[in-house]
């Protein structure tokens, strides 16, 4: 056993952190403020090859291992967590679906310009009465002729209003989690329409829209997967994708630490720095602890991923931890920020209404633990429902729990046979 | 054209540097080293070169340290360099400027070139001479401070930076060449470079390799050596100027700035 990246890891997070430390953290204030999605930096992205990063050379991408990924996003994230989900959900999430479940005439037509930034990606679960419990969803995909017609809402997709390519959840069968297909949309589908744009709290340099499909025809080569096996494909894609969001999650602690760190050095107060108080300093050192211990969750979740094993559990542990201790931890470094902290002057404010994003999407904290807790215990609560002879919750409880009963293929190429 | 682009390990210059009292050598091992920043514009301008030069041109990158400085050569190839050379061997410490250039020329002879290009400076010993040392010791021209390249016809034709504007200096080839920040934007290596990097090759150089003279480097080719070594001493408080009006406040400044002799 040893902890030591390997020399290319070391090598891409120096590079990401070099770039994002000269071209997006000094820009993050501004884009926050805002709430500006700056376009222009995805052909750039591009080019380093961060939007590609987990396509497979054959397509144009970087072939990058998990680990990578995950460092990626980290420095990202560290110097601007909007950016950083931006990057999670089109290459942690969107191209990985595309190349494992698409039809070879689609992966071709897109994941070459998603490799380049020209094109960027959005995945589309939620909607305004199912979050949680995706498996609810009401959007329908009807199966016409050669091809399907969509019609519904989708809510909160981050990329939307810029994004060419649609990973869409809909209704194809019974209710439940066993009658949702997932398809790819294409932006210029008649009878789609990009909706409102989210304000939000933090993360204000991503962009979050409302979907609207109204008889909106895809061919049917736009099936990813089989037909009604999508949830499927939610499932195992938000077990990897959570490892993006705990990276995020990560490198907000990371930013925190640094700007704390500074700041009681070099503030004076009674006399003396202020991290010379050990009610300071200890926050520090709590911080400190957080983000290794957040990190090893993360690269160990990663790894496992890129020995072909099942990440359902460590992912969710991962971004449970990360997340809770992002939120945490921003709270604590605007207290050693005192006033300036509470103020635009320094970034501290804005780690702040970030972090609390993670604790919320690609799964709730409570629903992490749901899905840790099934894997300890397993589903006693359906099994007591079953003797009494009483109806389980509704479908499976979102975002992962579902994959408790049937494990789900883990999202890699092969997947999609 | 045949390219080699020197480039030095240099201590993060965000990193706290402490010296060994015993041996008043920079504690190099206890501090994450980087590329020297200056070097990243000479790989630059080389690749821009070989670009523009064609496909025979390649760019191989040279450096002097311990070990542990192949990150900084996987970071240029990762740029995208053909490939490199690295001189390491215990018996170099305590070698001199004088001596680093010594042991520079003699790798550059063994490994050949058409065209040096060096940073400007180190950002830890900043003594700006190695370039200059080591075109001597090979017996070429030494085209110092560019700001822009020009290379046609077996000549090499650069813009001298200098306080007041810059001046035309040309040579023939071979030559070397350092250059300044301002000659162009470094890239970043790509994902598709890093990856490349670990396939390129990094030829390990001994002394014995480069036919180094044992008089020449180390402590004992050494013609200086440290006798002491003192902390800088922290800066004092600054002086605030305060004024109502800006014009006025300006006005100040600049009298201040005068007074000291910046202005
Ligand atoms: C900025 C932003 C970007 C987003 N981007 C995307 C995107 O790109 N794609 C996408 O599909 N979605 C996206 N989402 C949606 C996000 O994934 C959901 O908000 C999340 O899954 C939670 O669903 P909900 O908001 O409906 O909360 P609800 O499910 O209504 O939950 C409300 C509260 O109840 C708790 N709760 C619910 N069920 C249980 C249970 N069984 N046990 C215990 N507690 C429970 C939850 O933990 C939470 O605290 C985004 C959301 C935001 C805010
Ligand atoms: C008495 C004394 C003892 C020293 N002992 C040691 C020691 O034990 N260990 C140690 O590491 N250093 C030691 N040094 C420092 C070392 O000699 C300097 O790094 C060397 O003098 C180069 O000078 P510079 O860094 O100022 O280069 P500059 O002249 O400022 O550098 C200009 C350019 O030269 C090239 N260059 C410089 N150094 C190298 C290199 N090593 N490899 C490839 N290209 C290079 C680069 O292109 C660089 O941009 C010692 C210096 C002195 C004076």
């Amino acid at each position: 056993m040893h902890f030591e990246l390997a020399e290319e890891q070391k090598a891409v997070r120096q590079m990401v952190a070099a770039f994002a430390q000269r071209e997006i953290q000094p820009n993050a204030g501004d884009w926050d403020r805002a709430h500006a999605f700056p376009l222009e930096l995805f052909a750039k992205l591009g080019q380093l090859g961060l939007m590609g990063m987990s396509v497979s050379d054959k397509y144009g991408g970087g072939a990058l291992d998990t680990i990578s990924t995950v460092l990626a996003i980290e420095e990202l994230s560290k110097a601007d967590a909007g950016i950083g989900v931006t990057v999670s959900v089109h290459a942690g999430l969107t191209t990985r679906i595309v190349e494992a479940f698409a039809s070879e005439e689609i992966k071709q037509k897109y994941l070459p310009k998603m490799c380049t930034g020209e094109w960027v990606g959005a995945f589309a679960l939620t909607e305004p009465e199912s979050g949680s419990d995706a498996a609810s969803l009401r959007m329908r995909a009807r199966s016409d002729g050669d091809g399907y017609v969509l019609d519904g809402t989708k809510q909160w997709v981050t990329n939307g209003g810029f994004a060419q390519a649609f990973v869409v959840f809909a209704r194809t069968g019974a209710a439940g989690s066993k009658g949702i297909s997932a398809f790819l949309v294409d932006r210029d589908t008649p009878g789609f329409t990009i909706g409102r744009v989210t304000d939000k709290l933090g993360i204000r340099s991503s962009n979050t829209v409302d979907l609207t499909f109204e008889d909106a025809r895809i061919p049917a080569a736009h099936l990813l997967g089989e037909q009604d096996a999508g949830y499927k494909i939610a499932l195992a894609s938000l077990g990897t994708g959570r490892l993006g969001i705990a990276a995020q999650a990560v490198g907000i602690l990371a930013a925190c630490l640094e700007t704390s760190q500074r700041y009681a050095r070099e503030r004076h107060q009674f006399g003396r720095a202020i991290g010379a108080f050990q009610a300071v300093s200890f926050k520090i050192a709590d911080m400190c602890v957080d983000l290794d211990a957040a990190r090893l969750l993360l690269y160990r979740a990663a790894w496992l991923r890129d020995q072909g094993m099942p990440v359902i559990e460590s992912s969710s542990k991962a971004k449970l931890f990360a997340s809770t201790a992002a939120r945490k931890h921003a709270a604590e470094c605007v207290q050693i920020l005192g006033g300036y902290g509470y103020t635009t002057e320094f970034p501290a404010e804005r780690y702040y209404r970030d972090a609390k994003i993670t604790e919320i999407y690609e799964g709730t904290s409570e629903v992490q633990r749901i899905v840790i807790a099934r894997e300890l215990l397993g589903r006693l609560e359906e099994r007591m429902q079953k003797q009494r002879g009483a109806q389980p919750m509704s479908g499976a409880v979102n975002n992962g729990l579902a994959g408790i009963v049937e494990p789900a293929a883990e999202l890699s190429p092969d997947a999609a046979g | 054209m045949k390219i080699v682009v020197t480039v030095k390990q240099v201590p993060d210059t965000n990193a706290e540097k402490a010296f060994d009292p015993a041996t008043k050598r920079l504690n190099r091992s206890a501090i994450e080293n980087v590329l020297n920043p200056f070097d990243e514009y000479a790989i630059e301008e080389a690749l821009r070169i070989k670009e523009a030069a064609g496909a025979d041109s390649t760019v191989t990158i040279l450096t002097m340290a311990p070990q542990k400085g192949v990150d900084i050569v996987r970071k240029a190839l990762g740029m995208g360099a053909d490939n490199a050379a690295m001189l390491s061997d215990e018996a170099i410490g305590g070698s001199d400027t004088m001596a680093t250039a010594y042991l520079i020329s003699q790798a550059l002879k063994h490994i050949g070139f058409d065209l040096i290009l060096t940073g400007t400076q180190s950002t830890d010993a900043i003594n700006s001479i190695v370039p200059a040392a080591v075109a001597e010791h090979l017996g070429i021209p030494a085209l110092t401070y560019a700001k822009k390249v020009t290379i046609a016809d077996g000549r090499v034709e650069i813009q001298r930076e200098t306080d007041a504007g810059y001046q035309r200096v040309s040579a023939p080839l071979p030559a070397l060449i350092s250059v300044t920040k301002s000659i162009n934007e470094p890239r970043y290596p790509t994902l598709k470079g890093i990856m490349g990097a670990k396939k390129k090759e990094i030829k390990a150089l001994s002394l014995a390799d480069i036919g180094a003279d044992a008089a020449r480097f180390g402590d004992a080719g050494s013609k200086t050596w440290v006798e002491s070594f003192t902390p800088v001493s922290a800066r004092g408080k600054g002086t605030v100027i305060q004024a109502q009006d800006p014009v006025e406040g300006a006005k100040q400044i600049l009298e201040f700035l005068i007074a000291k002799k910046v202005v």
